[in-house]
């Protein structure tokens, strides 16, 4: 017989049965006719049902037809306790799905290859570097002349690629256009060839386009840009593209799936390397450099000389470079070259992103995932109960000849029709959730973006949990169930205990795992509080940032002017301008010199402000005075309490002149008599601890004396209205009509930009404060559910008890007493977990630490809470236990 | 008992054997031809029948149909198929073999 008709027996499996029927009937039939006594022919014949049983699993695929079966009998199991599958399906789905949702977002930022070839052999080339604190930091970061240096030194060996982040620039596609914004990368001429990629239209970039800035300069779009910019137009080839005083012509689009190296952004644009000015600027780090060995290079042995070699080339470049520190102090020169080179395998791409979130991400795993255990376990508990509670069923299986196998199947059937329910539901979860989350990482007008494709690893992912889940619910119950000797089952029931024994384990396995969910949550919850409600020094009220280019540069006398318009507009309470706002993400130090002394080992960071811009953020001077429209840089500094301390300290440091060292990246050299004093404010970075900062005058001048041209600045306007924003339109207007080269690039308000410092924590508060109260509750389910169950089991016991005088307190502590002793246990288990935790994400933490009273306190006090409420009902229905009431129905 | 387990491991090759001499039986008359033919010693469980016969059915060695008898009733009747007449053969020279050497050893002690 063909697996078809198998098939089709299994599932016409009464018509069958009728038929085997039938004919043993005409056995019995042949042989009364021929003269037999009917009962003695039906004790030669023997079981007839057994004949039938065999016959009915020879004729039909065993296995298929008891599974059928088994499906109806799961589904009915399931519908028979619709709210308690449901909150199963529920609670399991949602902890299916978050997992899913983790590991996409993990994969697709952390380990998923980039689409070129070679992937596995990329390698992105970094440096430990000392810094001034002596802490250790990698720098990713080169400069294009050493870069150049490196590449040619190892050409033989290794293809050395150059690829810069994808800032979002100001972009224009013809003079007139309005200015937009596009992720923009510039790549060496042989990035696109070393990764084997083909053009979707057009060509992409090649060497030869990548001589220098008089080389034609050309541009290739990626895919995602020309599909949402273009709409798949080819007529993008060959349109003209503005990016500063520079226009680019469109010659292709890349491959589909490339977005760029940069794993959260995609990049919109690529750029030749060395059409951007500062690729020839010895001092200015400014792209990544990836390495691809060539074929022949064996990349177990041939690496590690590699490197050498690189770092010998890179060294001896910066060694020549360091001449043009000409004051530098010989320790802080050796402190420079003092780098060691290392590769990192970089085949899933190199991104700041991924540095920031790959713990933000471990610790969502870990947190899903234990939500995911305490729902597994509330189900394992409630189908626990359910096996106990058809003991007598699974004995008489037993006895008409079920096999255990059989009853295992039965049970697993059962979970695995719960755990496909649930994976149907939690993928749907997790389509949704993951691109929830990552829209919620980075501020909202430069959102990340990430490929997520629902792609065979996710599928196994979620089909390898599927499994997990199904054995896991089901083989405890099932093994239980199967064990069930029939003889003690049907002498009314044998050792009472021990489903209550598997359930409490379960109870502290759910309070150890909630435990550490609360904890961990509390932590990053109080974080997030201590960092928003950081006390910033300044207002945020009602300030709306512009920040504003100038592409050739403007004198400072054209952005004061321009201040004196926007001050006219109505609506505008003050204005005032610096080169770029606080907590802007942008820092810049120099070193410090007192009186001809060489210069300090820390240096202090600076911010060129206009006067007035103190008393529109609302900085009060500690002593001294605001700086005066006349005032210059060099010439006079306000600095701030930390810089007073770590320069002056003891002394007043009002009158007293300090130098400014030239340092390799920005700034001239020259003195500043400080005429005024303020408090520390937050300078770039809401974490940081104070750092010593000083205020110069926004008119810098040269050293003859002559003015300096400033091509960005921001400009700071406190508002009459509440919001800002509103009156963002008209000053972009006031700004446009001055004609004088000053255009606005981006508009936000001070409060946006505190506000974008606490993303990470809030993102990440914000998910734990969730899956804590989706364990607690859970957790608190499961406790009601078992003590419940216990009570009713022990129904018997506790009304004899009763009869015979036990107390009331007696009674609650039978109930409770495992229960409690249970919790005890899986809190301390708890606890130590939560240490090891924490310390893995310490990182992460803003002033609080795992060892905080009040971190310990407030999950042990949620919890035990939870647990009283949960306890109660089932006290309550232990306490009202009606002693006759009970004798009467046994 | 002892009649019972005389036929085991054997009911396959009598229940052949009957078929090739006389097709289209049905169970009880497959079961009475083993009775008679071997002068009642070898009788089966009756029961027994049927799991074996519906076993050899879907090995392919005998074929089935379902006939309507003189009462009205239906019945199950089975014949040899190409594969169930190789099979007999390897049976019986098997069964052949086998107690040719149990003599062997019974007649040696």
């Amino acid at each position: 017989m063909s697996l078809w008709s198998r098939i089709s027996n299994a599932i016409r499996g009464e018509r069958l049965n009728r038929e085997i029927q039938e004919e043993l009937q005409s056995h019995l039939e042949e042989a009364i006719l021929s003269g037999r006594d009917p009962r003695e022919a039906r004790r030669a014949f023997g079981s007839m049902l057994r004949a039938r049983e065999t016959s009915h699993r020879i004729r039909v695929a065993g296995w298929l037809e008891s599974m059928l079966a088994d499906v109806r009998f799961g589904w009915r199991q399931l519908c028979r306790n619709k709210f308690a599958s449901a909150a199963a399906v529920l609670s399991l789905a949602l902890g299916i799905g978050s997992c899913v949702a983790a590991f996409r977002l993990m994969d697709a930022l952390l380990w998923r290859p980039l689409p070129i070839s070679g992937s596995s052999k990329l390698y992105v080339l970094s440096r430990m570097v000392t810094l001034f604190d002596g802490k250790h930091a990698e720098d990713g970061h080169w400069a294009t002349p050493d870069f150049n240096l490196m590449r040619d030194a190892v050409k033989d060996q290794a293809d050395l690629i150059a690829i810069s982040d994808a800032d979002r620039t100001d972009i224009a596609w013809s003079t007139d256009d309005d200015m937009e914004k596009a992720h923009v990368a510039y790549v060496s001429g042989n990035m696109f060839s070393v990764f084997g990629l083909k053009p979707s239209l057009g060509r992409l970039l090649a060497s030869s386009d990548d001589r220098g800035p008089s080389a034609a300069p050309y541009a290739v779009l990626s895919w995602d840009y020309w599909n949402r910019r273009f709409g798949n137009d080819p007529h993008a080839l060959g349109k003209s593209l503005h990016i500063g005083n520079q226009i680019f012509e469109i010659i292709g689009v890349g491959p589909r799936d490339f977005t760029g190296t940069e794993k959260g952004t995609i990049t919109d644009i690529f750029l030749p390397l060395n059409t951007n000015s500062l690729a020839t600027q010895d001092n200015v780090i400014w792209h990544r450099a990836f390495l691809m060995p060539k074929p022949n290079i064996d990349p177990n042995s041939d690496l590690e000389p590699l490197r050498q070699h690189l770092s010998a080339v890179s060294r001896a470049f910066e060694v020549q470079c360091s001449k043009c520190f000409r004051d530098m102090p010989q320790a802080k020169i050796d402190r420079l070259l003092n780098k060691t080179l290392v590769f990192h395998p970089a085949g899933a791409g190199i991104s700041d992103l991924q540095k920031d979130y790959r713990r933000l991400l471990g610790i969502l795993g870990l947190l899903v995932a234990l939500v995911l255990l305490i729902a597994c376990v509330n189900v394992v508990n409630m189908m626990t109960a359910q096996v106990a509670a058809r003991t007598q069923e699974m004995a008489l299986r037993i006895s008409i000849g079920a096999g255990r196998r059989r009853l295992v199947q039965l049970i697993l059937t059962q979970s695995a029709l719960l755990a496909l329910l649930t994976s149907i539901l939690g993928a749907a979860f997790a389509a949704w959730a993951a691109p929830f989350v990552l829209s919620l990482i980075n501020p909202p007008d430069d959102p990340a973006r990430l490929a997520l494709p629902a792609d065979w690893g996710v599928l196994l992912f979620g089909f390898g949990l599927f499994l997990l889940v199904a054995l896991f619910l089901g083989l405890l119950p099932a093994l239980r169930a199967s064990a069930v000797a029939p003889i003690a089952a049907l002498k009314g029931g044998e050792d009472p205990h021990s489903p209550r024994r598997l359930m409490r384990g379960g109870i502290a396995v759910q309070v150890a795992f909630c435990f550490l969910v609360l904890f961990l949550s509390s932590l990053f919850v109080a974080s997030f509080q201590h960092l928003q409600n950081r006390p910033l020094g300044f207002s945020t009220d009602r300030l709306l940032l512009l920040e504003t280019v100038a592409d050739k540069g403007q004198l400072p006398v054209v952005w004061n002017q321009t201040v004196e318009a926007l001050r006219a507009t109505p609506g505008v309470n003050s204005v005032t301008i610096s080169r770029w706002p606080l907590l802007g993400r942008i820092r810049i130090n120099s070193d410090i010199s007192i009186n001809g002394a060489p210069p300090s080992p820390t240096p202090a960071f600076f911010l060129n402000v206009s006067p007035n811009w103190f008393s529109t953020m609302k900085i009060p001077l500690i002593s001294g005075q605001d700086f005066r429209t006349e005032d210059t840089s060099p010439g006079v500094a306000i600095v701030n309490e930390t810089f007073v301390k770590t320069f002056f300290p003891g002394q007043d440091p009002l009158g007293h002149t300090f130098e400014r060292v030239a340092n390799q990246y920005r700034g001239t050299a020259g003195k500043y008599k400080i005429v005024g004093v303020t408090p520390d404010v937050p300078y770039d970075d809401l974490r940081e601890t104070s750092r010593a900062v000083f205020y110069a005058p926004f008119d810098e001048i040269d050293s003859k004396s002559a003015p300096k041209p400033v091509e960005f600045a921001t400009f700071a306007i406190r508002t009459e209205g509440e919001n800002p924003l509103l009156l963002a339109g008209s000053l972009r207007q006031v700004i446009a009509q001055q004609h004088n080269g000053l255009r606005v690039s981006n508009i936000t308000t001070q409060l946006d930009l505190v506000r974008d410092q606490t993303i990470r924590e809030r993102l990440i508060a914000m998910l734990a404060a969730f899956f804590a109260t989706v364990a607690l509750l859970l957790a608190g389910i499961g406790l009601y559910a078992v003590l419940n169950y216990s009570v009713l089991q022990r129904r018997r016991e506790i009304g004899i008890r009763m009869a015979i005088g036990s107390s009331r307190a007696g009674i609650v502590r039978l109930v409770t007493s495992d229960v409690s002793l249970a919790i005890a246990l899986g809190g301390c288990a708890g606890v130590t977990m939560g240490f090891g935790a924490a310390r893995y994400v310490e990182s992460l933490f803003y002033q609080v630490k795992a060892t905080d009273a009040d971190m310990i306190a407030l999950p042990t006090c949620a919890i035990l809470l939870t647990a009283l409420v949960a306890i109660l009902p089932a006290v309550l229905r232990a306490l009202h236990t009606d002693p006759t009431e009970i004798l009467r129905t046994e | 008992m002892a009649k019972t387990d005389a036929l085991q491991g054997s009911l396959d090759l009598l229940v052949l054997k009957i078929l090739s001499r006389r097709p289209r039986l049905h169970g009880y008359a497959i079961m009475a031809a083993i009775a008679s033919a071997s002068g009642e010693v070898l009788r089966a469980e009756e029961g027994s029948l049927y799991p074996a016969l519906h076993r050899m059915e879907e090995a392919g060695l005998i074929r089935a149909e379902w006939i309507k008898k003189d009462t009205g009733r239906r019945a199950r009747v089975y014949e040899l198929t190409a594969a169930g007449k190789k099979q007999l053969g390897v049976e019986e020279s098997r069964w052949k073999s086998v107690s040719l050497a149990i003599n062997r050893v019974l007649r040696e002690a």
